[in-house]
């Protein structure tokens, strides 16, 4: 199995395969593969030992990847927060950021239901 | 979609002049404002600017990393305090 910036690679195509890395999508998956020259049907099983060292080198360089994006993400979030701005207030709540109505939904960012006692229509 | 850097941020033309003018006499007023659209500038720096929030004026103090980011961001318009009775259910606990 092949080990890219310290995540496991499965056996799949090469353009899947690659987005199993966080910061690493389909999209940006292709360009590296075209940029390495790699031919996307081949699977991950397949490549040769120069082949993936080429996609790691390429990805070392030109991409964000694992946990350098993941502190820079936790950062800017953080920047926000510190800096006392309506966004930074709304992630401290655990509320929507961007204007999201929260009347109703918006339980991906408040997590489970909590039921109310006597939250009904009049 | 972000706005054309063409044009430039966007700030009130009141109170650009004004902290034009307080920069060249080096004065430091609170300036008040409603212009909550208005982006804040590297001039604007070290300046309190009271935020108008649609009830009072809340002063900001404009500090580096506020730069780019917009008056009203800094001044909240809604208060929360809480849900009717979940103060009561707390206590119970």
């Amino acid at each position: 199995m092949a080990r890219i910036a310290g995540v496991d690679l499965p056996n799949k195509h090469v353009d899947i395969a690659l987005t199993y890395i966080y910061g690493i999508g389909h999209s940006s998956a292709l360009k590296i593969c075209e940029a390495t020259g790699i031919d996307i049907s081949k699977r991950m099983n397949d490549l040769t030992a120069e082949e993936i060292n080429k996609l790691r080198k390429v990805i070392e360089n030109d991409y964000k990847v694992e946990g350098r994006l993941r502190t820079e993400v936790s950062l800017n979030i953080k920047r926000l927060m510190d800096i006392g701005s309506y966004r930074g207030l709304r992630h401290r709540r655990g509320l929507p950021v961007r204007g999201q109505r929260t009347r109703t939904n918006a339980r991906t960012r408040k997590g489970k239901k909590k039921t109310v006692a006597g939250k009904k229509k009049r | 979609m972000s706005r054309s850097v063409k044009k430039g941020p966007f700030i009130a033309k009141s109170l650009y002049k004004k902290v034009v003018e307080m920069n060249k006499t080096g004065e430091r007023k609170m300036i008040k404002t409603y212009s909550r659209c208005s982006t804040i500038i590297p001039e604007m720096v070290g300046f309190t600017i009271s935020v108008y929030n649609g009830k009072t004026w809340i002063p900001v103090y404009i500090t580096e990393n506020l730069v780019g980011h917009k008056l009203g961001e800094f001044s909240p318009t809604r208060l929360f305090r809480g849900h009717a009775g979940s103060d009561k259910k707390a206590s119970r606990r």
